[in-house]
């Protein structure tokens, strides 16, 4: 009796904590996610199909697909890259690159944007020469993949980082002294064993990379149908007084978002199943 | 890795650019509830040119703030034109040598092929009987604007007010900016744009008077329905201009400049004006100004030119850190 009074909280506690936590969760998160498909189908299902139909909010939807896309090997490579280097070696600047690479968490999305426009806007150091071969970074597609890439890199990284290191390096030294060839041994043992904590980091890079607004916002230049996305269309149909069609837009998004959620919840379960499985694999050996 | 950002980019122009393959393409970088607007306009001008020229145009649209616009092509978004609502923002494209210095000079009508009025939108049946700016400024009434250091409308609706203020008996600079003191007492808060302005009038229902675009009320009547407030027009007001014009840099890199100018020559065309009209922004014809007359009561305006010698002019005494605006403010 008395270790479970020292290990449980009274009954009013618990209910309280869960229905602050509960409470706080349904009007932040719930009401506003009904509000958004409430006002989205507000003058029917048809006139929702028929905003969604239009060839800008579809251009929107395939651009902010694809430039989430593209980020993503990009994002990976850096990810696996700059995680081995703090996980499995001792370098000078090690602490450096872990602050670099938290970086874009501190910096404000709008003030990344801005930096790029200084660096590639025509009055910005590389816009003479960029517009002098005729290349086109800001307010094109690219500019937006860069700043969105600025946006998400830290995620699978930051994911990475604890794994790797909780991993050590027993593994790879062991299947280096069988004599495997560093590719074998990165394909055959690292990479199986961080691939659930990758995707889980694929994933959270990929929902920031389709709500960004504020560094898109800034190098987007608002081209209908052509550097527009998803978050982007909203604002400019709100702004418009065109609320259907905004709502519509949005419930996209929030259903990318829940697409999102889901394979995130299925990553987690997944790696929680072969954690528990290796510990009972591992345990007798451990001992 | 660059073959497969290749065929990413590929991807991502096929989903793009459905435009089929085009003679030019223009851009026109506009305001943010310039859509309607254009929308139609574009389609209209695209067949006029292919039977005067027998080019297949492609246009494409840009839409944001007005000033958040102009910035991004002075820092390099390649717009062949710019058709705004403020001559502020083309201004400082002049400035920069991105718009000739004379651009107002170089299409008719201070180069803005269509104007619009600022009015009052108050509540249905007007409650609080506000007929004028005397209205606006009385105790008790409380008004909705953006801010006016930074936003057009809200500029617009300073100015407004300073020049009835100035053609009442008596009226000078000092007791202008004395009643601009009481009407500002009047904004319970200042909203961080004119469509922030109309949530916060409509959706949340504050203030007893917003003020803003005749042609706006149009927007604000598809949205919330016409039988939720009513449109005064006050003793006198601005008549504000959207103007437009080249960029020279741009169209002379592109090789549009024909296609451009006769993109915005075209804004004047019969068609051009009764397109404008039936987007409720006032046509510059007068035949057609009397086709639509039930739509634009006569209303009595003004213009910057003629109160405040300039936009930018005004800009500097009024808006600019330590003008007009800054001295009330501070004093409240």
């Amino acid at each position: 009796m008395k270790s479970t009074r020292a290990t449980q909280e009274p009954r009013w506690v618990r209910y309280t904590l869960l229905s602050v936590g509960l409470g706080f969760l349904f009007f932040f998160l719930g009401l506003p996610l009904v509000a958004v498909f409430v006002e989205a189908l507000a003058q029917g299902l048809p006139v929702y199909l028929e905003a969604l139909k239009e060839p800008e909010t579809r251009s929107a939807i395939g651009l902010t697909v694809g430039i989430a896309l593209a980020v993503l090997p990009f994002n990976i490579v850096f990810g696996v890259a700059a995680a081995w280097a703090i996980a499995k070696f001792d370098f000078k600047g090690k602490s450096l690159l872990i602050t670099l690479i938290d970086l874009p968490f501190a910096v404000s999305p709008v003030v990344a944007g801005l930096i790029f426009i200084l660096l590639f806007g025509a009055q910005g150091t590389f816009g003479p020469w960029l517009a002098e071969h005729d290349l086109k970074i800001i307010f094109a597609v690219p500019g937006m993949i860069i700043a969105t890439l600025f946006i998400t890199f830290p995620f699978i990284a930051r994911e990475l980082i604890p794994l790797m290191q909780s991993q050590g390096k027993d593994e790879e030294e062991a299947a280096v002294s069988l004599g495997a060839s560093g590719w074998q041994m990165f394909w055959r043992v690292t990479l199986p064993n961080i691939k659930w904590g990758l995707l889980y980091g694929v994933i959270l890079s990929n929902a920031r990379a389709m709500g960004e607004f504020g560094a898109v916002s800034v190098v987007s230049g608002h081209i209908r149908g052509e550097t527009n996305t998803l978050p982007l269309h909203v604002e400019i149909l709100y702004n418009e007084y065109n609320a259907i069609g905004a709502f519509a837009a949005a419930s996209i998004l929030a259903l990318l978002a829940l697409v999102t959620l889901v394979a995130k919840t299925i990553v987690e379960w997944r790696m929680k199943k072969e954690t528990e499985m290796l510990n009972t694999v591992l345990a007798p050996e451990k001992t | 890795m660059s073959s497969f950002r290749k065929s990413v980019s590929g991807l991502l122009l096929s989903l793009v650019a459905s435009a089929a393959l085009a003679d030019a393409t223009l851009l026109n970088a506009s305001y943010d509830v310039a859509r309607d607007v254009y929308k139609d306009f574009n389609p209209m001008f695209q067949k006029y040119w292919k039977a005067k020229a027998g080019e297949s145009l492609e246009l494409k649209q840009s839409h944001g703030g007005s000033t958040k616009q102009v910035r991004a092509v002075a820092d390099g978004l390649e717009a062949d034109v710019v058709t705004m609502n403020q001559a502020n923002d083309i201004e400082f494209l002049a400035d920069k040598g991105l718009v000739a210095k004379d651009w107002a000079k170089k299409f008719p009508n201070n180069a803005s092929p269509y104007t619009s009025a600022m009015v009052f939108i108050v509540r249905k049946g007007n409650p609080k009987a506000i007929k004028d700016w005397s209205d606006v400024a009385a105790p008790g009434v409380q008004m909705i604007i953006p801010h006016p250091k930074n936003t057009g409308n809200g500029r617009n609706t300073y100015l407004s007010a300073w020049a009835w203020a100035l053609k009442q008996p008596g009226g000078n600079d000092q007791k202008a900016q004395e009643f601009l003191g009481k009407l500002l007492k009047n904004a319970p808060l200042f909203a961080a744009g004119g469509r922030d302005a109309t949530t916060t009038f409509m959706q949340r229902k504050m203030g007893d008077v917003l003020i803003t675009f005749e042609s706006e009320a149009e927007m604000i009547a598809k949205e919330f329905g016409k039988g939720e407030f009513e449109v005064i027009y006050p003793s006198l007001t601005m008549q504000t201009e959207f103007p437009v014009a080249l960029v020279e840099k741009v169209v002379d890199k592109k090789g549009t400049r024909k296609q451009a100018q006769a993109y915005l020559e075209y804004l004047w065309s019969k068609e051009g004006q009764e397109n404008a009209a039936q987007n409720y922004l006032r046509p510059r014809d007068p035949e057609l100004l009397k086709k639509y007359a039930a739509q634009f009561p006569a209303v009595k305006t003004f213009t910057v030119d003629e109160v405040f010698g300039g936009a930018n002019k005004a800009f500097a005494v009024h808006f600019k850190d330590g003008g007009s605006f800054d001295q009330i403010y501070v004093q409240k």
